[in-house]
């Protein structure tokens, strides 16, 4: 280890790291937004907004649950499933109508449901601060490094990233349903023609996009104060991420994920104040060089 | 409807302009404030419509040009002792070349691409001026701006910012009934076509998105004049909905809808914000029900009822 000491130093190996868990949050939200897009061809600017409802629904759950171990665990299954139900409820009460529209109706569509949702969750949950209490087997630090002290929690993200990344390869290449939605985001009509029902597809492919939205939500809820705005940092980042990566490419937003979540840390490290710019900047050095994402899209 | 070539039109023209006119002497100042910013907001939603209606460009953050017109006049006016008119003219100008910056980056992308980045990219400006404390007023903003004495008051102020909109409503106007204009309705209808007629699709764009910065940059410099201050959320993205919003219900393939729908929208913020703080979701509602049942807007509704257009003659305008 005094062998890698010499070249990097300590901080910027924790930055890494730190930089390596967000990574993982924004890989599986975004991952849900590139779906979406890929199979529905929307831009879901509420994807944001359901991230906060997890984040929120995490938080309520864990207290209702009384903290603890197990009210850990409840939230981690119960808010993703609650966002997965009102997303489910979204699209069989207005998408589905709306699927043969022209682009910009559907994305302003989805701004409209993020302004309403950003004020329900005003209405139901207040505009303070909520913080969600850790389980203890995941609070405090481990030593890294000799010595450096690194969050037990981040940890436990770094192992939710894979095990998610895996379970989302599997059910993309290797269920039915992942495979109807690839045909379905390369030829719907076709699909249609077999006699598959796109409009379930499409239902079943945009809760599961959400689901992930509200699964980010709750991993992240006890790391950080959970409040009104996370929906639109998100949306920014998320925005980028599905942009460089390719649109509609799973792989592509891991792959813009990590490149955000490094530069966001490590860029913090240069300039404090204004950390959020390099982020923007490696995303417009990629775009310079391949306009249309890392990966090829699916569309 | 708003046709004013015929006499009986002529005659209701001049009527309604005499009304705008005489407004700020009859009126309260609360209400000549109201209709100041039914007139500025008016023509950032027609800027808006210049590029996302009559382009077809996917500006969906466009706030970010009202906002930066704005704040690059308030710092002017506050820490330099330039002009204010100076100053004044220095903030659409401002407007326009962030337009074009980030015009070249969104440009090379399609069009969902070009609205998803151009979120991003007007995020990161609202995150800039948010979190630039000594240099911006980070949150709060800048408030009390000096003013020249001649657009200090309230009646001075709506004199200004109707002279000023007029002159832009009116150099908008002309750009899009010139060779220009038509150009451009022709590629938002098919960028293909035009390009294999010989159009720089690309060149054409970026102007158009240049225009449509430097026009906002002119309204964020009046709501300077109307209101005295600046804040960040003058450039948040739930404003830049809010035009968009302007612009669909109105009716965004005319040149009135999106004045029409600033009115609208105005009117009901104004009525509403007294009973509720809930804004966002009004408006999130009224933008479904547009979405929904009003696809043409006001205007464009009115045209296909009463003047039997059908949709596909409402796109050509």
């Amino acid at each position: 280890m005094d062998f890698i000491y010499s070249f990097i130093p300590a901080s910027i190996l924790t930055q890494i790291f730190v930089g390596l868990s967000r990574t993982v949050i924004l890989f599986i939200v975004t991952s849900g937004l590139s779906l979406i897009l890929g199979v529905l061809r929307i831009p879901n600017v509420f994807h944001g907004s359901l991230y906060m409802i997890g984040a929120f629904m995490a938080f309520t759950i864990t207290k209702l649950a009384g903290g603890g171990y197990t009210g850990f665990i409840l939230a981690l299954i119960g808010a993703p499933l609650g966002v997965a139900l009102l997303s489910l409820a979204i699209e069989r009460g207005f998408f589905q109508f709306l699927y043969e529209r022209e682009h910009l109706m559907l994305i302003l569509f989805t701004f409209s449901i993020s302004l309403v949702l950003g004020d329900l969750v005003k209405i139901v949950w207040g505009a303070e601060f909520k913080s969600m209490p850790m389980p203890h087997s995941l609070e405090g630090f481990v030593t890294l490094f000799g010595g450096l002290p690194f969050p037990v929690y981040n940890v436990f993200l770094l192992v939710m990233g894979p095990i998610v990344a895996v379970a989302l390869w599997l059910l993309v290449n290797k269920t039915k349903i992942g495979k109807i939605s690839q045909a379905a985001a390369i030829d719907r009509e076709m699909v249609g023609a077999v006699g598959i029902n796109v409009s379930w597809v499409f239902a079943t492919v945009f809760v599961i996009g959400c689901l992930l939205a509200g699964l980010g939500g709750a991993l992240i809820a006890p790391t950080v104060g959970v409040t009104l705005g996370m929906d639109h940092t998100l949306m920014m980042e998320g925005f980028l991420i599905v942009i460089i990566g390719g649109l509609g490419n799973i792989w592509g937003a891991l792959m813009g994920a990590l490149i955000f979540g490094l530069t966001q840390s490590l860029g913090i490290l240069i300039w404090p104040q204004f950390g959020i710019i390099f982020p923007y900047a490696a995303v417009v050095v990629v775009l310079l060089i391949r306009p249309t994402g890392l990966l090829k899209s699916t569309w | 409807m708003f046709d004013f070539s015929g006499k009986k039109g002529r005659i209701w023209g001049y009527v309604g302009i005499i009304i705008i006119l005489l407004l700020p002497l009859v009126l309260p100042r609360f209400y000549s404030y109201t209709v100041s910013m039914i007139i500025l907001l008016g023509l950032f939603a027609t800027s808006l419509n210049f590029a996302l209606g009559f382009g077809g460009i996917y500006q969906l953050h466009h706030a970010v040009f009202y906002g930066v017109g704005a704040y690059a006049t308030a710092i002017m006016l506050t820490k330099t002792g330039v002009s204010p008119w100076i100053c004044f003219v220095m903030g659409p100008i401002v407007a326009a070349i962030l337009s074009l910056i980030m015009g070249l980056i969104c440009i090379r992308l399609s069009k969902l691409y070009f609205g998803m980045l151009q979120i991003s990219l007007g995020s990161l400006v609202w995150a800039i001026i948010y979190r630039w404390r000594s240099f911006t007023g980070g949150e709060d903003g800048i408030h009390g701006i000096p003013l020249p004495d001649l657009v200090a008051s309230g009646t001075g102020a709506y004199y200004f910012t109707l002279i000023i909109s007029a002159l832009s409503f009116f150099i908008i106007y002309k750009m899009l009934k010139s060779p220009f204009g038509s150009t451009l309705q022709g590629i938002r209808d098919n960028p293909v076509r035009s390009a294999m007629i010989g159009v720089n699709v690309r060149r054409h764009q970026l102007a158009t998105l240049v225009i449509s910065g430097f026009f906002a940059g002119v309204a964020g410099v009046l709501f300077v004049v109307v209101d005295n201050s600046v804040f960040p959320d003058m450039m948040f993205w739930t404003l830049s909905m809010e035009v968009t919003i302007m612009c669909l219900l109105g009716g965004w393939l005319t040149f009135m809808g999106p004045i029409v729908g600033a009115g609208l929208i105005v009117v009901i913020r104004t009525v509403v914000s007294g009973y509720t703080e809930y804004w966002s979701l009004i408006l999130g509602v009224i933008l479904m029900i547009v979405i929904f049942f009003l696809p043409d807007g006001v205007l464009g509704y009115f045209a296909i009822k009463f003047k039997g257009k059908t949709d596909k003659q409402m796109v050509k305008g």
